[in-house]
C-alpha cells in the first residue's frame, strides 16, 4: 500500500534488559489525524524516535513515505518537538527564514498574528507565539507527514483552537498527522486514538472504542469530606469532581462496604469512565501483573 | 475559613497582570485557576501567597506558616534525595522527631512515592518530582495550599494522583487553590476561575458557569461570522451573543467551547 504515510509493523525496542516498546503496528494515513496516549514511560517518545528514524528498532519494521525513515525522506516530514526546537536568540523571522533554507522551501509570509513580532526574539515572545512560530517553521516545506509532540501545551483556549485550526488544515490538504498529548480535550481533536501502556499498544480507535463499556464509580453523599476520606484510606483511586466524588477502576460492592462501615449514606451509581480513567485502570492492571 | 484577594491590581512596567480581580478560596474546597500562558495565573497565586504587592485590593491569607506554596518550579532540591527535600522542609517548620517519621512515611504513601524515597530528586520522572513538590507543600498541614500548575506537562496518571492528593487537602478543611492549562481539570474543581489577560473572563462552580452562559453555539462546516467561530475536530463551532442563529445546529456547550465562546465576545469587543 503506497499511501500509508507512516508504519510500524511489530516494532520492538530493548535497551540492555529494559524493553521500552513492546511489538507495536500502527499506522497513519493521508489526511487523518492520530493521537497518541500513554503514560510518562508508556514508550511513546522511543516509539516516535523510531518512526523519525532517529533510533534504530531492536526488530520488527519502520515505514516512512514508503521506505526506511533515511534523510531523503526526512526532508518530507515536519516534527513540532515538546520544546518547540527554536532558536531563542534568533528573531521570528529568522527562525522561520532559517527553517525554510535548511529544507530548501520558500520563506512563508508571517500571518497577521506574528507580524508585530516578525524583529523580537524568539524568547521574549510569548508562548502562544512561539507554538505559532514553530508551527510556521515545520509547515513551510508542506510536508507530507507531521508528527506533534503536545503541540498546544500551556496555551489559553482560544490559541489552542487556533493552532487545531491549522493542524486540520494539514489533513484536509493530505497530510497525515501524528500527535502526542496528555491533554485528554486535545485527544478529542483527534480522528483516531492509540493508547500506550508499559511499551505495548493497548487500545485503539475512537475514544468511546477506548473507553470500551468501562466505567467509574459516582458516590453522592450529604458527607463529601467524609465519605472522600474513608475511601481514600481504603486505598480506592478516588477523586473529587465538584462535591462529588468519582472512583475509577472499583468494585461498587466493596466501596459500599467501605461507606457503611465508616456510618456513611451514600448512594453509588457506575457512569463512563473518562479516557484518564482508563489509562490509570491500565497501568494499574499492567503494574499488578 | 476563607482566604481571598479582592479587587487586586497587579502592574509590572507598562503590564497590568493583574486587573480588579477577585477571588475567595473557602477551606475544605479546591478552586482551580484556569488561563494560558500571561493570563496572571501565576501572578494571582503569588499575590495570595504574599508574594507580590498589589497596586490596589486587599488580601486575606493566613500566617506565612499556615501556608503551603507549590512553585510552578520543580519546588524540590535535585541534589537531595526524597526524603532530604521533605525533612528540610518540615525541619523549617518545626516538625520532627516521630511525629516528622510517621507523617513522612504517611505522605509517601499516599503519593506512592516510598519506593523512591532514597532516590535523588533529580532522578525522579516529571509526575513524580511534582508529587514530592507538592508533598514539601502540604508536610506542615496548611491551612491555604497554593498549587501553580501542579499538573503541567505531567502524564494523565500522575495527574489523577496529584488531584486525588488535593482533594484530600481540601477533604480534611484546607483551602486549595490551584492553576492549571487545562480545562478538563478545572471542571473538576468546586469553583472555577477563567483569567484572560489579567481579568476575570468568568467564574463559579462548572453548574454555575452553563447555567449562566449567554447565547447559542453551533456546530457547522461553514461558519457565517468567521470572527465568531473556531475549531472544534472536524467541524466548526460558532458563537452567536444574542442567540440569533442564522444557521448551524445548535450544541450543548462545555467549558472549551465556553471559554472560547467568552474569550472571542471579549476580544471582538474590544476590536470594534
Amino acid at each position: 500500500m503506497t499511501n500509508i504515510l507512516l508504519r510500524a509493523g511489530h516494532v520492538t525496542r530493548r535497551f540492555g534488559t529494559f524493553t521500552a516498546v513492546d511489538d507495536v503496528s500502527m499506522q497513519v494515513q493521508p489526511g487523518e489525524v492520530v493521537g497518541l496516549l500513554g503514560a510518562n514511560g508508556a514508550g511513546k517518545t522511543t516509539l516516535i524516535r523510531m518512526l523519525l528514524g532517529l533510533i534504530a528498532v531492536t526488530s520488527g519494521r519502520v515505514d516512512l513515505l514508503g521506505g526506511p525513515p533515511d534523510r531523503e525522506r526526512r526532508r518530507r516530514l515536519g516534527y513540532v518537538p515538546q520544546g518547540l526546537g527554536l532558536y531563542g536568540d534568533l528573531t521570528v523571522r529568522e527562525n522561520v527564514s532559517f527553517s525554510a533554507r535548511a529544507y530548501g522551501a520558500a520563506e512563508p509570509a508571517l500571518p497577521p498574528a506574528l507580524a508585530g513580532y516578525a524583529g523580537v526574539l524568539v524568547r521574549e515572545v510569548p508562548l502562544g507565539a512561539q507554538r505559532q512560530v514553530a508551527f510556521l517553521a515545520a509547515l513551510a516545506h508542506s510536508p507530507e507527514v507531521l508528527v506533534l509532540d503536545e503541540p498546544t501545551s500551556g496555551v489559553d483556549a482560544l490559541a489552542r483552537a487556533a493552532l487545531w485550526d491549522t493542524i486540520r488544515g494539514q489533513a484536509e490538504r493530505g497530510a497525515g498527522v501524528l500527535v502526542t498529548t496528555h491533554y485528554m480535550q486535545e485527544a478529542q481533536q483527534c480522528d483516531r486514538l492509540l493508547l500506550m501502556s508499559d511499551g505495548r499498544l493497548v487500545a485503539e480507535g475512537s475514544e468511546a472504542d477506548i473507553i470500551g463499556s468501562t466505567t467509574a464509580i459516582a458516590v453522592s453523599t450529604g458527607d463529601w469530606a467524609r465519605a472522600f476520606a474513608a475511601l481514600n484510606a481504603a486505598g480506592a483511586p478516588v477523586m473529587l469532581a465538584g462535591r462529588a466524588i468519582r472512583v475509577a477502576n472499583a468494585d461498587p460492592a466493596e466501596l459500599a462496604g467501605v461507606l457503611s462501615a465508616a456510618g456513611i449514606e451514600a448512594s453509588l451509581q457506575p457512569v463512563p469512565a473518562t479516557i484518564s480513567e482508563r489509562m490509570l485502570m491500565l497501568s494499574r492492571q499492567a503494574r499488578a501483573s | 475559613m476563607t482566604y481571598s484577594v479582592r479587587s487586586a491590581t497587579v502592574r509590572f512596567g507598562h503590564v497590568l497582570a493583574l486587573d480588579d480581580v477577585t477571588v475567595e478560596v473557602p477551606g475544605g474546597s479546591v478552586v482551580a485557576v484556569v488561563g494560558g500562558d500571561g493570563a496572571g495565573k501565576t501572578t494571582l497565586l503569588r499575590a495570595l501567597a504574599g508574594e507580590v504587592p498589589l497596586d490596589h485590593g486587599t488580601v486575606e491569607a493566613p500566617p506565612k506558616q499556615r501556608l503551603g506554596y507549590l512553585p510552578a518550579s520543580p519546588g524540590s532540591w535535585a541534589a537531595l534525595t526524597v526524603t532530604q527535600n521533605i525533612d528540610f522542609v518540615a525541619g523549617i517548620y518545626g516538625l520532627a522527631g516521630d511525629e516528622l517519621t510517621a507523617r513522612r512515611a504517611e505522605l509517601l504513601d499516599r503519593s506512592s512515592l516510598t519506593p523512591a524515597a532514597g532516590r535523588l530528586a533529580a532522578q525522579l520522572s516529571g509526575g513524580m518530582r511534582r508529587k514530592l513538590g507538592f508533598i514539601m507543600a502540604i508536610v506542615h498541614r496548611p491551612a491555604l495550599l497554593i498549587l501553580d500548575e501542579p499538573s503541567t506537562g505531567i502524564d494523565p496518571v500522575s495527574r489523577i494522583d496529584l488531584w486525588r492528593m488535593a482533594s484530600e487537602a481540601a477533604a480534611s478543611g484546607a483551602a486549595v487553590l490551584m492553576s492549571t492549562t487545562y480545562l478538563d481539570e478545572a471542571e473538576r474543581a468546586a469553583h472555577l476561575v477563567v483569567l484572560d489577560s489579567g481579568r476575570v473572563l468568568v467564574q463559579g462552580s462548572y453548574d454555575q458557569v452553563r447555567a449562566g452562559f449567554a447565547g447559542v453555539i453551533t456546530r457547522t462546516d461553514e461558519p457565517v461570522r468567521a470572527e465568531w467561530a473556531w475549531r472544534r475536530g472536524r467541524v466548526l463551532h460558532e458563537y452567536w451573543p444574542r442567540a440569533d442563529p442564522a444557521a448551524g445546529t445548535t450544541v450543548a456547550p462545555d467549558l472549551e467551547d465556553i471559554v472560547i465562546a467568552l474569550s472571542l465576545a471579549r476580544r471582538n469587543a474590544v476590536r470594534s
